[in-house]
Parts: structure tokens; sequence; C-alpha cells
């Protein structure tokens, strides 16, 4: 069981309000994604929910009694690093064991647990070696090993993969995907790769400046985002902003449009822009075009697009996929 | 290792002049060992005698006769490790509080800490003396530990607080997420991993306390009195007998310089181990 609410929680550091008040419904087993851009307190709200922080104010309500100013230890909630934070000196076996141990389990049980999550997490072979003999792979289950042995009521997770290679990633990516399918126990996580956002949550919490812009299932935040900020973040490469006259034909200040929602014709269509640079990435191809009128664009097409520099091209947006904002970034609804 | 002297003649003269470093601070030692072995008339000999004197023993069985060195020495044990002990426990949650949690004043309150070693010990002498006259304190061996304790205190909180700033915090906080209560968390994560810094200071306290002769002779008589002491008994009361005073100061350095020596050895495995992070 971990259901998670945080209610009206703020925290300031000196006199600086990292996070102004946020609100939040986390249910039980789901997967949550913290996104958002560097410095926007996406740690430091998890690290108030772990209650490695003092919050100013408010509530966090776990399993529906108000944890906000107890212990670590008396909230039931794991956590793994992004440095990992094994312990150097103990063994793999003991980094695993330490949490049981600490919670005065029989050395019996002890072991049956670490036994049985290393064989879960492929870590049977090393656990008598120090986490200095590691790869980096290994120290991230390792972290999470420690995590779940203890059964916790969630965990919370801090960018636990932005220190592996780019395949690592993908991999660990589905390892915990397939923990959480596993293990139904909530999930908190923070990252700012929105690739790990879109496919791992069920839920993405998009944070700006300590504010929560806002909450919603992965296809809801690319299909209604609810302000500029969240239609610029959530999407790669990132959604196309038009203002001026080709905004105010349509009753407001700006129109958003994915380059996946542009067609594109070398004849004719709505508006006509010269490429600067196309990207051939083999299964798709994004060009970097200049509009008339309109300024720096990027356009998505799948397959291989035989085009290249100074060619001349018509981008025609999906009326149904067209976003609106009014002039406060506020998504119009269609 | 690596020399940063490319040359052979560099490196030759880099050996050289380590060698004159290393005997200049060693002789000293050396020729109070030798003195300790001669009778006291070839103590005084000019030119000095090197090697080719008379050696005896007399010195050692003389005042080992004359004075009860196994009391001292028991003394010096007892006013360095219980002055050492004592201090660790105090430094240590020190350092961690100033290390981990710290505040605006953190620096301020470190710089005043240590400037408290700049005024010289005697400034202070007479309250002292009055304050452990009136408590009973005056050569007593728990008296002469909280002056010792206190006096190096301040080194002992910097050298751990720039052994624990090294430290992640990321790992004491995960093993508060692990369930660990503060206790816990320094001693089972925090102390393990900075053994060898623990151990250096340590040593480094215990050797200080071990020489550290303004207070001890100040405030002992006879009951509390370690070997500083037992030193300055041979010094000017009974003129200037040389050869003894050799003696009794090879005997009060003798236990030092050993522990030193084993203290070493951990101090090396402990690095290492510190290494494989
Ligand atoms: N202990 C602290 N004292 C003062 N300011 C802090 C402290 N910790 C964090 N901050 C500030 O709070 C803000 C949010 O920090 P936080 O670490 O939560 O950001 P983040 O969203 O996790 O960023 P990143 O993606 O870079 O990890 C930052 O502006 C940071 O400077
Ligand atoms: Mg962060």
């Amino acid at each position: 069981m971990g259901a998670i609410r945080l209610e009206n929680v703020k925290k300031t550091f000196g006199n600086i309000d990292v996070i102004p008040g946020v609100n939040l419904e986390i249910n039980d087993g789901e997967f949550v994604v913290f996104v958002g851009p560097s410095g926007c307190g996406k740690s430091t709200l998890l690290r108030l929910i772990a209650g490695l922080e003092d919050v100013t104010d408010g509530k966090i309500m776990i399993n529906g009694v108000d944890m906000a100013n107890e212990s670590p230890a008396k909230r039931g909630l794991s956590m793994v690093f992004q440095s990992y934070a094994l312990y150097p000196h103990m063994t793999v076996y003991n980094n695993i064991a330490f949490g049981l141990k600490m919670a005065g389990e029989t050395k019996a049980v002890i072991d049956e647990k670490v036994r049985n999550a290393a064989k879960i997490l492929n870590l049977t072979d090393y656990l008598e070696r120090r986490p200095g003999a590691l790869s980096g792979g290994q120290r991230q289950r390792v972290a999470i090993g420690r995590a779940i042995v203890r059964n916790p009521a969630a965990f919370l997770f801090d960018e636990p993969l932005s220190n592996l290679d780019a395949a690592l990633r993908v991999n660990m990516r589905l390892e915990i995907t397939g923990l959480h399918q596993e293990l139904k126990t909530t999930m908190i996580y923070v990252t700012h790769d929105q690739v790990e956002a879109m496919t791992m949550a069920d839920k993405i919490v998009v944070l700006q400046a300590g504010r929560v812009e806002q909450v919603g299932k992965p296809m809801d935040l690319y299909a209604k985002p609810a302000n500029k900020f969240v239609a610029g973040f959530i999407g790669s490469p990132k959604m196309n902003f038009i203002e001026g006259d080709y905004a105010r034909a349509r009753d407001c200040a700006c129109v958003g449009v994915r380059p996946e929602h542009l067609l594109l014709s070398t004849e004719q269509g709505d508006i006509a822009a010269t490429v600067k640079i196309a990207e051939h990435l083999g299964a798709e191809t994004y060009l970097h075009v200049n509009a008339d009128n309109i300024g720096p664009m990027t356009v998505r097409a799948t397959g291989e697009v035989p085009l290249s520099g100074n060619d001349r091209i018509w981008l025609t947006p999906d009326p149904e996929r067209i976003h609106r904002f009014d002039k406060n970034d506020k998504a119009i609804s269609n | 290792m690596e020399s940063k002297f490319k040359t052979p003649f560099g490196q030759f003269a880099y050996t050289v002049f380590a060698w004159i470093i290393g005997l200049a601070i060693f002789f000293p030692i050396l020729w109070m060992v030798l003195t300790s072995f001669k009778s006291e008339l070839d103590a005084v000999n000019m030119p000095p005698l090197f090697l080719d004197f008379n050696w005896t023993l007399e010195n050692y069985t003389g005042i080992l006769e004359q004075s009860n060195y196994f009391k001292f020495a028991m003394n010096s044990v007892i006013l360095s490790f219980g002055s050492t002990f004592i201090g660790l426990i105090f430094a240590v949650t020190c350092a961690w509080a100033m290390a981990f949690n710290p505040t605006k004043r953190t620096k301020d309150t470190l710089l005043w800490m240590l400037s408290t070693k700049m005024m010289p010990p005697v400034g202070v002498l007479v309250p002292i003396y009055l304050v452990f006259r009136d408590w009973g304190l005056l050569d007593n061996r728990f008296g002469l530990i909280m002056v010792l304790f206190l006096m190096n205190l301040p080194i002992m909180v910097w050298m751990l607080y720039t052994y624990f700033k090294e430290i992640p915090k990321d790992i004491l906080e995960a093993a508060r997420m692990d369930g660990a209560t503060l206790p816990k968390e320094i001693i089972f994560v925090l102390l393990p991993m900075a053994i060898p810094g623990i151990a250096s200071t340590m040593l480094l306290n215990v050797i200080l306390a071990w020489n550290e002769a303004f207070w001890t002779l100040n405030l002992t008589t006879s009951d509390a009195a370690p070997l500083t002491a037992f030193i300055a008994s041979y010094s000017s009361p009974e003129g200037l007998f040389w050869a003894k005073l050799s003696a009794a100061s090879t005997l009060a350095v003798a236990p030092i310089l050993i522990v030193g020596w084993f203290s070493q050895k951990q101090l090396v495995r402990g690095l290492t181990f510190g290494a494989v992070k």
C-alpha cells in the first residue's frame, strides 16, 4: 500500500521559495514521473516526500497519515539515488541487507530476502564483491536491490539512469518498468529525460519553478497540454510555436504545431519554407526550415526524405492537431 | 611511484636532499639514545664521542631503581588515550554536524575553535590552576584528562571535519532511508568510511597528549604525573646529569615511538582500504 498525497507542501531555502505550494495526489501502485527543467525543484520535492528535507509548511499524507514531521525511517519509503550512494565498505550482500538489519530482521529472513532480490536483479554472482568492483549498471542494480528488499510503501528514484550510457539506460528503463509491473508498488521517478517520462509513467507531473504545471497521463499531456510550457516541454523535437498574423487568423495569441503534425509537400501547402538543415536518421528525417513570414520551424517526416539545404517546401498543419494558446500562454480548447 | 625529476642527476640530488633532511630530523633522537648509554663523564666529553665509548646500562638501572618508571608510564597511557578517546566522542559528533549539516556560521565556529589554540596556555594557567585547586583536581588524572582533551579538541574537530567533508552526503542519506537512526548511521556507515581519517586523528592526538608538558608539569606532582614529569625530575634539581636525562627521555619516548610505528602500518592499510571506493 502506498498512496501519497501532498497538501500545500512548501519549501524555502533561506528566503528563496523553491516550492511555493504543491498539491498532488498519487494513487497506490501508480508510476508517477516528475519532469521539468533543471533547477525546477524535482529533487527537492522528492526529498521532501522522502523526509531528507524538512517541509516549511504543508502535509505529506502517506496512506492517510501525515508524515511531514516524521523521520525518513518512519515513512517506509525507499530511495534510489542518482549517485547510487552504495556503502563502499560493505559487500553487495551487506549493502542489500543493511536496511533489513536496521529493521531487526533475523539472519534467516535477511538471507532469503537478499538472495531473492539478487536473483531478480542478476546479482547472485556479485554478492561478495565491494561496490568499487562493479560496473555502473551493476551498481545501479545493487541500489535498486537495496530499495526493494525492504518492501516499501513506495520507491523514490532521483534520476537513477543519468550516469549510465545510452544503451544501458534503455535496458535499465525496461527493467524498472518490468519491476513495477511485477511489484505493483507505487513509484515516484524524477527525470529530465522526457523519453523516460513518456514511456514509463502512468502519470506525469510537469514542474516549473516549483509549481505543478500539469498532471496527467503521458498521452493526455501530449495531446492536450494545458499551457505553452507543457506543450513545449513534452514531445521531441519541440513543438513549433507560431505567433503573429497566422495566430491572429485563428483567434489566439499563439499556435502550436508538433513537428510530426506538419504535412510536407514540395508543391503546395499553407506555409512556404526553405530547408536549412536536413537531419537524416534513417527511420525519420528532421528538417530545420525557415518559414516565410514566420521564422524557424522543425518538421519531422517519416522515412527518408530526399531534401537538403535551400530546397523550397510547403507545410500544412494537421487541422485536428493544432494547439491554440491565449496571451497568458493558457491553452484554448478547440 | 613516478618521480618528478626526469634526469638521473635530479633524482640523485633529490635523494641526497631527502637523506640530509631525514638525518637532521633524526639526529637529536639518535644522539639522545647514544648518550643514554654513556657514563656521565663520557657524556660531557669534548670533542663529543660518537661510538667509541664504554657502553653501559648503568643509567637505565640507576633511574629504574631511583624512580617508579612504570607508574609514570601508566599515567601517560591513561592521560593520552583517555583524552583522545573522550575527544573522539565529542569531535566525531561535532564534525558530523559541521560537515553534513552546515549553517551560515559553521566556518566562523571552526575558525573560532582554532583561534583558542593561538592563545598561549600560560595565559590561562592561573585561573585553571585556581579552579583545579578549589575542585580538588590538582594531581588528579581525571582533571588532567579533561584539560588535555579540551586542549586538543579543536584540532580533532578540524581534522575530522576535513575528512568527513570528503564523504558524499548521499551515502548517509541512503542509510537514513534504510531506517538507520542517527547513532547507527554514524557507527555503521560514517565511521567505517572515515577509518583512515579517524586513525590519523587518534594517532596525532595520542602523540600530542603524550608529549604535552606544560599542563602535565604544572597541574601534577606525583599521583597523576606522566612521563614528562619523569623526564623533568632528572633535569635541573640534581645538576646536569646528561646521561641520566637522556636515558629517562629515551624511556619516555620509546612507547610512543613503538605505538607510532604500529599505527603507521594500520594507517597505510586504512588508506588503501578507503581508496577502493
Ligand atoms: N540546500 C539548498 N540550499 C539552497 N538552495 C537549494 C538547496 N537545494 C536546492 N536548492 C535550490 O532549489 C532549486 C531546486 O533544486 P532541485 O535540486 O530540486 O532541482 P532539480 O529540479 O532537481 O534540478 P536538476 O534537474 O538539475 O537535478 C534550485 O534552484 C537549487 O539551487
Ligand atoms: Mg535533481
